[in-house]
């Protein structure tokens, strides 16, 4: 019986059984627990995740039931779900951060019997939401920190659940063979997962992904860089997203690779250090905080360093990216990039926790190619991908050799992509979903007849076989002038700019098109700090006088090079404003993946969006807020508006002179 | 019920606790300036004792009595029982009386994980030279010592800077390391002098947090002054009320709340 599973690896279970038999002394799990690296190896969690399996068969879980997985990454809630896959049963993995009243909505509409858990703080979440979860049966939690004196009918701690299960198996061998029984009769093509998306529009939805689904997606992953049981990743994003579901724990499992799990979420950076990853994947906002925070502090250096580090960024934007495609570049830019390396890029690679990267991935939003371009011209071979939950992750990636900072990529293998006449993005491929949970409705809106997923994303492929996105394919909209009216595309641009965290561009049948931004309080902070600008809070420094004149700087250079570009010219920006407060996925204004919900802030910000339009020199505003604990209060604001010249569009005002002969 | 105090377990019996620390009408005078006079009240195990007044009621005057920093001139104060004289500081510490400063007094230069550190130091004990040579007993009673700050930083969840200097962070977050040194010497008491001044409301509720947590989950004895009245009368089960050096009001939240001398004193009603 046993030898017939082992050639059919066709679910998590019995890859990870395969694991534990062909590598079982390689590390396959650390967690940075009071200051030192906890490691498991394979056999080690092969035998931790069979006895957490027992525990909450004993508890009562049964095959299809769905189990809530809800915290940050820790390997415990990495055992839950390969344990609920055990049995047959579903794992539903929430965002930790999301407020209650999301919490209760995902729970209830997965219909979740169970729930893993961190620690007290989604104890008390769940708990707070208990009545509207009828379904609800048992609690299982990680971290007993303030739990002690709960009432533990329903609830228990993992450690206890895997310690009981794993005494029950040794005791008993039925209990054992039963166990086997439930794995093998699992079948790739069962449900193996349910993510919810973040939502960017209406109430999160359930993508049902089967274990062969996500199998082939990490397996097209690993054979397409060439993953293998050496590399080491570090788990750090939130498990409910495809992303790090694939990354951190499907190819992690297929691959055999080691997943580091961070102590918290605020020493990421130094733990990736530690460890010294060969592997990364990030949104572009991790990319973007690790060098605002970088330049920031490198204004703090001394003359001679601040020098040298110009300087030789200036080596890396020359010919850093042409060495690392292997192109040819002169011997002497060859020789002082190689000087630079040992001086800067060495070092800053090692800040960054990447010396040892293989390839580092950024998905989920598009990257500035500045931003792009400079983690590529110091040596860190950094791509972007284009993926969904609904594509159980990869549609499009660049292949080494063919990257470009404004492509994403050609279709990933075993893809096919296929462009509607609405320039939409439409896919194909063995690891598409087989359907939202519970919402055909929404399932047939989204896949064709012929099984085509439309992605949402208006697009179009370039003469060399790459796609580019442009924006989502409804939002790409046009003023009333008749422009081209791209807001991604706008926000994009300014959000390159260390001192801008946040934009949200507005102009959908407007006559022009304006922003409102948030400014990056560790940047803007810091420059206040050298130029002797008090400030008490975000918003006072938000309103200063000053602030504005350093953003309507951005915003010119940001029209310039709008204007340069025959396309995308009239969309320059007429008018600005700083919101007063940042936006926060709490009151609703970001999704869980820190995206703008555009409509929704249009809505809530609506007087000041007014005063965008009606030409005032500034407006009042108060809005509620929505702290962490659910409790709200109200921030009111005097926000001021700024003019900002534009440029007519023609190649005279181009700041550089290029691309004329191209 | 209210027959002896016989404490079960440590449960935190909040009404009949047995009386950890006393002060019995206690007067301290700076030369001709009576900072405390006649002042009487008592700390009882296990439970969050607020001192609180108006600026200059001689909060931190009665808070240094206690733990030995001054010398009250009238009056005594006794701890576990037993009658203290001549207090000094490094004796209450090692009595069991950890405290922490209005004004953040921590090691500016030393990393986070160092000024915890400190805390320990009464309860090292091979010698200096030993430890100096960090070798065989030293080593394991380091490591030992390092496993208890571990969690410390682990409680207060200050795991991001750990290696930091303290200097450099900001002051909730001195705040909070400063609670992880005196909460190192694993105290029966424990002071708090305006554990949440200059806070933001996010610090203040993560504070309040902490403070609720050491109390029950260490069964740690709390005194602390604090001049935010929510969280006062949220934190803490009795509270005793100052004012000019004297004992105006002593009693449960709901009752000095209610209380007319309190009222005045902090409202500033006229008479």
């Amino acid at each position: 019986m046993a030898s017939a599973s082992v050639g059919q690896a066709d679910t998590f279970p019995k890859l990870l059984l395969r694991n534990g038999r062909e590598r079982g002394a390689r590390v396959a799990f650390r967690h940075k627990d009071l200051g030192i690296w906890q490691s498991w190896n394979w056999a080690e969690v092969t035998e931790q995740v069979r006895g957490f399996a027992r525990g909450l068969q004993n508890l009562g879980l049964k095959r299809g039931e769905k189990v809530a997985i809800v915290g940050y990454n820790r390997p415990r809630l990495y055992w839950a779900m390969a344990a609920a896959q055990w049995l047959g049963a579903v794992p539903v993995p929430v965002y930790a951060d999301s407020v209650a009243d999301e919490m209760a909505y995902v729970l209830d509409h997965a219909e979740a019997v169970f729930a893993c858990v961190q620690d007290q703080e989604q104890v008390d979440k769940i708990l707070s939401i208990a009545e509207r979860l009828p379904g609800l049966r048992h609690m299982l939690y990680d971290e007993p920190r303030g739990l002690r004196d709960y009432d533990h009918g329903k609830l228990h701690a993992i450690d206890a659940v895997i310690a009981s299960g794993r005494e029950d198996l040794t005791a008993s061998p039925e209990a054992a063979a039963a166990l086997e029984r439930e794995m093998l009769a699992g079948k790739g093509s069962d449900l193996g997962i349910i993510l919810y998306t973040s939502g960017t529009t209406g109430r999160p939805k359930g993508v049902m992904l089967s274990h062969t689904n996500v199998i082939t997606a990490a397996e097209i992953g690993c054979q397409f860089d060439g993953l293998n049981e050496s590399d080491e990743i570090i788990a750090y994003l939130p498990i409910a997203w495809v992303g790090d579901h694939v990354f951190s724990y499907a190819q992690a499992i297929v691959a055999g690779f080691c997943v580091n799990c961070p102590e918290g979420p605020e020493t990421v950076i130094d733990d990736r250090r530690e460890v010294g990853t060969t592997y990364a994947f990030a949104p572009p906002r991790v990319f973007e905080t690790m060098l605002t925070l970088t330049m920031v502090r490198m204004e703090d250096a001394g003359r001679l360093k601040r020098g040298m580090f110009h300087y030789f960024l200036g080596v890396a934007k020359q010919h850093g990216e042409k060495i690392l495609n292997g192109e040819s570049v002169p011997l002497g830019g060859r020789l002082l990039y190689g000087l630079g390396d040992i001086l800067v890029y060495g070092p800053l690679r090692n800040r960054f926790g990447l010396t040892k990267i293989k390839v580092g991935y950024t998905a989920g939003e598009a990257i500035g190619p500045e931003l792009f371009k400079f983690y590529r011209s110091i040596g860190v071979n950094l791509k972007q991908l284009y993926g969904q939950t609904e594509a159980g992750v990869y549609i499009t990636m660049q292949p080494n050799g063919e990257i470009r900072a404004d492509t994403v990529g050609r279709p990933a293998p075993l893809v096919e992509i296929r462009i509607d006449d609405n320039g939409e993005v439409l896919y194909r491929s063995p690891s598409i979903f087989g359907g939202y949970f519970k919402d055909p409705e929404k399932t047939a809106e989204t896949m064709t007849a012929d099984g085509y997923v439309r992605s949402g994303d208006a697009g179009f492929f370039d003469e060399e076989g790459h796609l580019k996105i442009i924006d989502r394919a409804k939002d790409v909209g046009k003023l009333n002038s008749g422009d081209l009216f791209p807001p991604k595309y706008i926000e994009n641009k300014l959000k390159f700019y260390p001192n801008i965290k946040e934009v949200v561009a507005f102009g959908q049948g407007r006559d022009y098109a304006t922003v409102a931004l948030n400014i990056d309080l560790t940047a803007v902070g810091n420059w206040a700090e050298r130029n002797n600008v008090v400030y008490a809070s975000y918003q006072e420094l938000a309103g200063h006088d000053l602030v504005y004149d350093m953003i309507a700087e951005h915003v010119d250079e940001v029209n310039r090079s709008l204007a340069a570009e025959p396309l995308m010219g009239g969309a320059q920006i007429k008018r600005f404003l700083i919101l007063h407060k940042e936006l926060d996925a709490d009151d609703g204004e970001l999704t869980r993946t820190q995206k703008v919900r555009r409509g929704f802030i249009a809505e809530r910000y609506a007087a000041l969006v007014n005063a965008l339009y009606d030409g005032s020199q500034a407006a009042d505003i108060s809005t509620e807020v929505t702290f962490e604990d659910g409790r709200k209060g109200v921030i009111s604001a005097n926000v001021k508006v700024r003019d900002a010249k534009t440029y007519p569009v023609s190649a005279a005002e181009r700041p550089v002179p290029a691309r004329a002969a191209a | 019920m209210n027959a002896e105090p016989m404490n079960v377990s440590g449960s935190p019996l909040r009404d009949e606790g047995e009386v950890l620390l006393a002060v019995q009408n206690v007067s301290l005078r700076f030369g001709g300036v009576k900072a405390i006079t006649d002042v009487s009240f008592d700390i009882r195990k296990g439970e969050v004792r607020a001192i609180i007044g108006p600026n200059g009621a001689g909060k931190t005057s009665m808070l240094n009595c206690i733990n030995g920093f001054y010398q009250p001139q009238e009056g005594q104060i006794s701890f576990k029982g037993q009658r203290r004289d001549r207090m000094k500081p490094h004796r209450a510490a090692a009595a069991g009386i950890a405290r922490t400063f209005q004004n953040v007094a921590l090691f500016k230069g030393m990393s986070t994980l160092d000024n915890i550190m400190t805390g320990r130091t009464l309860k090292m004990k091979r010698g200096f030279f030993w430890q100096a040579l960090r070798h065989g007993p030293a080593m394991t009673e380091e490591i030992e010592h390092r496993r208890v700050v571990e969690d410390i930083i682990d409680f207060l969840q200050i795991e991001h800077i750990r290696k930091l200097p303290v200097g450099k962070l900001p002051y909730g977050l001195q705040k909070r390391v400063e609670l992880g040194r005196a909460l190192a010497m694993e105290p029966e008491l424990l002071l708090l002098d305006e554990p949440m001044a200059g806070m933001n409301l996010e610090e203040k509720e993560d504070m309040c947090r902490f403070i609720l947590d050491v109390n029950q989950q260490f069964g740690t004895t709390i005194a602390l002054i604090e001049h935010d009245m929510g969280v006062v009368m949220d934190l803490s089960d009795r509270v005793v009320v100052l004012e000019y050096g004297r004992k105006i009001a002593d009693g449960t939240p709901s009752e000095v709340k209610a209380d007319q001398k309190v009222i005045d004193a902090y409202l500033g009603v006229a008479h």
